[in-house]
Formats: C-alpha cells, structure tokens, sequence
C-alpha cells in the first residue's frame, strides 16, 4: 500500500507542476480575450469581470473606427503577404539546395545564414530607414516587405533546408530513374511532400512580418502597420484601446501556432541541432 | 557504357550540372547581400562618418547622454535576470512535455502557444493585467488578499517596472527555449536514463548527470538566440514602463524616430551589435568542448 503511494506521489507532483505552468501561459491568454470582447463599461469598472458574463464587440469596434486602424491593419496583412510571397520564392531553392546537395561552400553558406541572427534588427532598421529615403521607397509597404524580408529570409532558408531533408533523396531518384527529369521529379515528387513543411514556414513568416515592429515604425510615418501604429499611439491611450489592441495583434500569432504545431519540429529539427 | 552515345536533354544536362546548387543559392546571397551585408556596412558608416569625416562625436553624444547609463544597465539586467529564470522554467515545461504520462501533449500544446507573440502585443497584456484597476488586483481582491488597488506599475518604485518587464518577457519567450530544449531531449536516447534508473539513479540525479550534460549544444543555442534577442527588448518596455524605463534598443529607436539623428542611433545599434557578438563569443568559449575530450 505505501509503495503504491510512493509510485503515485512524483507523478501527481509532476501533473500539479504541469498544471500549475499551464495557468501561467494560458490566464493571460484568457484575460486579454476577455478584456478585448468586454463592453465600453466593463472596461472601466472596477473590480472587474472574470468570468464571460457579459460579452460585446464595443470594445474591438472602437478600436477599429479609430481614425486609420483598419488602413494599417490591411497594410499589415498586405506586407507580411509580401514578405512570404518574397522569402519563399527566394529562400526555397536555397533551403533545397542545401538540403540535397554536398557543394564546395555549402558550410558556409549554411553556418552564414545562421550568423545573420546575431545581426540584430536594430542595427538593420536605421541603415535602411536612410537608404529608403534615397531610393524614394520610404513610408512605404514595399520597404517594410524589403525589410521584412532580410528579416525573414535566413529563416526560411534553414526551416525549408530542415523541410526537404525529410523528403528522402531516393525518392527524387526513383522518379528519375522512371523517366522524370530532375525538374519534373522535384515538382512532382519532392514539392508534394514538402508542401506541409513549406505552408508551415510560410505561415510562420506571415507572423515574423505581422509582430515585427522595430523597422516598420522606423521605415514608415504615415503608411504605419498595425504594430507600428499601435506603438505611436500607444502614449495615454485609453484602456479599451490597449486591450483592444493586445488582442488584434495577438490572435493570430496563437491561431498560427494551434495551427501549425506538428510542423514545428520538422521545420526547427535542422536549426536546433 | 561510357561510349554509347546518349541524347542529351536539357534536363539530363540539369542533372550533371554542377553549378545547380550555386544557382540556387544565389537569389539567397545576392538579396542578403543587398538588404542584409550591405546596410551593416551603411550602420557603422552612419556610427563613424558625419558630414563626410571620420569622428567620434556620435559615440560621445551617446556616452554623455542621460539615458545612457539607465538604458545600458536595464538592457544588461534584463539579460541577468530573465535567462536564468527562463531556462529552469524551459527544461521543467520541456522534461513534462517529454515525459510519459497521460496528457504530456496537450501540456506541449498549452506550454508552446505564446512561442509567435510579439513583445508589444506581451507588454498590452501584462499592461492590462497589472494596471491599477487591472485583473492582477481586481483577482487578488476577489481572492481576499488585497482590500485596495496596489499600483504595481508605480513609475517612482523602479523595482515593480523591473519585475514587471520580467515577467511579460518570461512568459512570451520562454516557449522558444522550450522548443529547443524539447527537441535536444528527444535526441537522448532513452536507454541512457532507463540504465541510469536500473543503478538507481532518482530523478534529480539523472537530470544532472545524464540529461544536462546531454542537453549542453540545446542549451548552447537556446543561450545564443536568447541573449541576442534579450539586446532587442523594446515594445514590451515601452508598453509597461512608457517612458519611465529605456533599453539600448528604446534609445536607438528614439534617437531615429523622435530626434530624427540616424548617426547616434546608429551608434547606439552598433553599441548593441558588439554587444551581441561578444556575449554570443563568450558562450561559445564557455561551451567549448576541452581538447583532452575531443581526443576520446
């Protein structure tokens, strides 16, 4: 009898532990949900709700009727559209290659684009602000994507390299052996299977772009994103408009990881190791 | 075989040609050269030349600012404080996560979801919860423990907006070490700690002496990104403290945003640069593998 108590003890030890970090990540999670759909008055009583009693759209309306929001919410969507139609069209074939091919170099090129992270975007964001100006493409969403892009690009090389070295070779081979020629092989053998892998990366480039906010508010003024907006405004704005806003700019970055979270290890497998 | 002439295809061509991989890459280098390689060059021309001549003066208004010392010593505790913390809290949420018992993936699903969510949108929650009357008091009081709302964002009291910032960096970033540490776990192979358990190994003896010394290039890398984007803390400062506490990020954003002078704000990113590169140099030195080692 006591030894059953002693087997059971660590493992109730263990579920309380896991329960306890759950509540840690997912209260705040659930607060600003809750904050964000709360009525104007709700939003100013004290103490507050915490339970849904009485759920409504005021507070994201007015959030939204705020002058210029929906503009720069649609820019947002518009350049991290950009940013992964640009990374991936890119990044890809470089990801490929590294995966498929031993090449004089392919080391380099490989440990370089994991150095870029050591570069922070901090440092990027002010060159290009002044670059831009030269180049007359500043406060604009085609210089925030060019941005985004440097951004994201050493990102999709490595997750899309990890993608492909879970493709095996030999099937590629096989095709063209059968008849296939390298290109048609790729196209229809190896891009099927690595489809779950890229759409995953994809997405997760959409929410680099959409979170970022050092360069967008560096490289735009009136053209501002959702993020660089928010932070310009953010100075004595009013409560609703904070929940609001933590809450746009949050979902879908939650959504993306529900969504994509049995790719995650295959995407990072490569870089982590 | 060798003399038997065959049609040559283009795609058979494609086949031997050696060149392909460097064909692909080039879009990848070109594109990080232009918008990557090159606008750090730009940085440190911006840092070291006003008015078309070599000087310091950017790197002394920097120096002689007052936000300097305030905004060099919050960025560094930042660092000190949270990457500790966090990697006990990663390898606890990863070692339940990797475990055997029931439920182990919905904690994984629960424990990764703040892995994509921005500082700034972290800061609007932490902000909403710990304002005066926010939910942090409104529970507490609910609770019993508090009868008046305590202002926990208290601009004259430095340690809240500390604890604060913490706390909204904990709970966004601690996901991504998670990961790493999750996927360096799953690379030990399982007999090692199932042999330990045999000679009797209890728990705590087999994380220290199988699964950290296993875990040493997870935790290596998790160090390397942690402590370089720990440099980049700003809109989850802003949103807390507002203008009440500064990094080294805030103040080149500021000095590029606000004052309109890319050449200090240049100086303050390279200040972050170095910083990054020397930091990220002394865990790779501290991670080294020792050469008696390397010879086994």
């Amino acid at each position: 009898m006591s030894a059953r108590v002693v087997s059971w003890l660590p493992k109730l030890l263990v579920y309380l532990v896991g329960i306890v970090l759950s509540l840690w990540v997912l209260a705040p999670l659930y607060v600003t949900t809750l904050a964000a759909f709360s009525s104007e008055e709700d939003v100013y009583k004290y103490p507050k709700e915490l339970l849904p009693r009485d759920l409504s759209t005021e507070t994201l309306s007015f959030f939204l009727n705020f002058a210029g929001m929906t503009d720069a919410l649609w820019r947002s969507v518009f350049v991290a559209l950009i940013t992964l139609a640009l990374s991936l069209a890119i990044g890809t074939p470089a990801g490929y290659a590294i995966a498929r091919f031993s090449f004089r170099g392919s080391d380099t090129v490989r440990l370089s684009v994991v150095a870029t992270r050591a570069f922070p975007i901090v440092i990027l964001s002010i060159p290009l602000a002044v670059i831009f100006i030269r180049w007359g493409i500043d406060d604009t969403i085609q210089g925030v994507a060019i941005a985004h892009t440097a951004l994201a690009l050493p990102f999709v090389v490595l997750t899309t390299a990890s993608v492909f070295a879970n493709v095996p070779a030999e099937l590629e081979e096989a095709a063209q052996t059968l008849g296939c020629s390298r290109a048609s092989a790729f196209i229809r053998v190896a891009l099927p299977l690595a489809l779950p892998g890229l759409a995953a990366s994809a997405i997760f480039v959409f929410i680099i772009s959409w979170n970022e906010v050092f360069a967008a508010s560096l490289l735009t003024l009136q053209n501002r994103t959702l993020p660089a907006e928010v932070l310009s405004l953010l100075e004595g704005a009013p409560l609703n408009f904070r929940f609001a806003g933590g809450f746009l700019l949050l979902a879908p970055s939650v959504i993306v990881i529900l969504l994509i979270r049995r790719y995650l290890f295959t995407m990072w497998g490569r870089v982590v190791r | 075989m060798a003399t038997v002439a065959q049609p040559v295809t283009i795609g058979r061509r494609l086949r031997r040609w050696e060149g392909l991989p460097y064909a692909l890459i080039l879009p990848t280098v070109a594109y990080l050269g232009l918008f990557f390689a090159w606008p750090m060059v730009q940085a440190f021309g911006l840092a070291f030349r006003v008015d078309n001549e070599w000087t310091l003066g950017p790197f002394r208004t920097m120096v002689h600012d007052t936000n300097f010392r305030p905004a060099l010593t919050f960025t560094l505790l930042l660092v000190v404080v949270i990457v500790p913390i966090q990697f006990v809290l990663a390898l606890v949420m990863a070692l339940i996560a990797n475990s055997k018992l029931h439920g182990h993936g919905v904690f994984l699903a629960i424990f990764i979801l703040p892995l994509a969510i921005s500082d700034l949108a972290a800061g609007l929650v932490w902000q909403a919860i710990l304002t005066e009357r926010g939910y942090l008091n409104t529970f507490l009081t609910k609770v019993g423990i508090l009868d008046h709302e305590y202002i926990w964002l208290d601009p004259t009291k430095p340690r809240n907006l500390v604890i604060a910032v913490v706390v909204a960096e904990l709970w966004r970033s601690t996901a991504f070490v998670m990961v790493i540490f999750l996927a360096g776990l799953q690379g030990i192979p399982h007999e090692y700690t199932e042999a330990a358990e045999v000679f009797g190994a209890g728990f705590f003896q087999r994380v220290r002496q199988i699964i950290l010394p296993m875990l040493k290039p997870a935790i290596q890398v998790a160090l390397l990104f942690r402590i370089i984007f720990a440099f980049e803390a700003f809109a989850v400062v802003i949103a807390i403290t507002g203008r009440a506490k500064t990094t080294l990020a805030t103040e080149a954003w500021r000095w590029q945003a606000e004052y309109f002078d890319s050449h200090v704000a240049a100086a303050y990113s390279a200040l972050i640069l170095v910083l990054s590169l020397v930091s990220a140099g002394i865990v790779i030195w501290m991670f080294r593998t020792p050469k008696a080692q390397m010879m086994r």
